[in-house]
């Protein structure tokens, strides 16, 4: 359950960028190779903020593939599955995307 | 602002800046439009600058810290134990222990010279399950940094959290039990990516068991393909020599010139 003190600085972020606006969604992306689980996310987003300034505000969660690079040949490729080798030439490769864990942007209500 | 009102009807150029009844082409039922605002944040940026603060602390010190990582039961206490055994006299030890209830791990490990620091992480926010870089940072006031030579932070037994937590360790290692089954490493990714060394423990025990260690090693390649393996049993001592030399290794790499790892 590190998810509950990931909303914690979540909420950090969104009051420091948010400067007393109200806040309706808070736009977070989540990479496939974290170790986040998004209804886990949600649900303890909702328990963070349901007493607090931010209750209402909605998390609208961004998945993010994972995408390997080989070093060798620079074939990429989005994994279905985790095998951290090139399947063309079976070289090493990068995680080029996959490792994301952001806050992309909020929607703040008008004033 | 106003980046999502929409004027409708409005043909004759007037702007209706402060009337709120008309349609914003907004459909989400709010009764004022919404503007976004980019933040692009990383969300683990306060723990990591905290591991980077932690991490200039142990370099000033000339220690080489080691986030020791496994599921409970792995045998990470054990290992620590026997490892403490033979590093006593050629390397000063300290510990920082993460223990969500109890001092028994830091019972266990005392009488071998090291200094142990105990986080009870069910001081945090609803019962920590990993530590974080601030939790590590507040132990090391109680920990005599400048007359160390290694650090091990022994982290919640948990294959989950610990591994997204930079605690600003130098090296990542792991304790994996053959008893805990050939897949780990596909259902736990993360933290196996993570690790620099991932140590195979209870190998004494493959006799006993329907387990099959070259597909274990598959599932790793696949998730780590760089990973430094060592075999061991804490409980006959196999292999914890080798673990031992690893880590005075990994100091006199980093550390070349203080006195006990030149």
């Amino acid at each position: 359950m590190h998810e509950l003190s990931i909303c914690s600085s979540i909420v950090g972020i969104v009051k420091k960028h948010a400067a007393g606006r109200e806040v309706r969604t808070v736009h977070v992306r989540i990479g496939a190779m974290r170790q986040i689980v998004p209804d886990t996310l949600t649900y303890c987003w909702s328990l963070v903020t349901e007493s607090s300034e931010l209750a209402g505000a909605e998390l609208a969660i961004e998945r993010i593939p994972a995408k390997i690079r080989c070093t060798n040949c620079g074939r990429e490729q989005v994994l279905d599955e985790l095998a951290m080798a090139c399947q063309e030439c079976t070289g090493s490769v990068d995680l080029v995307e996959g490792d994301e864990f952001m806050i992309t942007s909020l929607d703040l209500a008008e004033v | 602002m106003g980046r999502f009102h929409r004027h409708d009807g409005d043909t004759d150029g007037h702007h209706h800046h402060h009337d709120h009844d008309h349609d914003h082409g907004d459909h989400s039922g709010y009764a004022t439009a919404s503007e976004r605002v980019v933040v692009l944040e990383r969300i683990f940026d306060e723990n990591d600058q905290m591991a980077a603060a932690n991490r200039r602390d142990f370099d000033s010190a000339a220690l080489t810290a080691i986030n020791l990582m496994s599921s409970p039961g792995a045998g990470k206490t054990t290992v620590l134990r026997e490892t403490l055994r033979r590093l006593e006299g050629r390397l000063r030890v300290g510990i920082v222990e993460g223990d969500i209830e109890t001092s028994i791990d830091a019972d266990r490990l005392a009488g071998f010279g090291a200094a142990i620091s105990l986080i009870n992480t069910s001081d945090g926010f609803g019962g920590e399950c990993h530590l974080d870089a601030p939790m590590v940072r507040s132990a090391l006031p109680r920990l005599p940094l400048a007359d160390l030579d290694l650090l091990i932070i022994e982290n919640v037994g948990n294959l989950v959290c610990p591994a997204e937590f930079d605690v600003g360790a130098h090296s990542q290692a792991m304790v994996y039990s053959v008893t805990e089954g050939e897949e780990k490493p596909l259902k736990y990714p993360v933290m196996f990516r993570s690790a620099d060394l991932v140590i195979v423990n209870k190998i004494d025990l493959i006799p006993h068991l329907d387990y099959d260690l070259s597909l274990f090693y598959a599932n790793l390649k696949a998730v780590n393909p760089g990973v430094a393996v060592i075999e061991t049993s804490a409980r006959t001592g196999q292999g914890i020599d080798e673990w031992c030399d690893w880590l005075l290794d990994r100091h006199r790499s980093l550390h070349a010139s203080s006195p006990l790892g030149g």
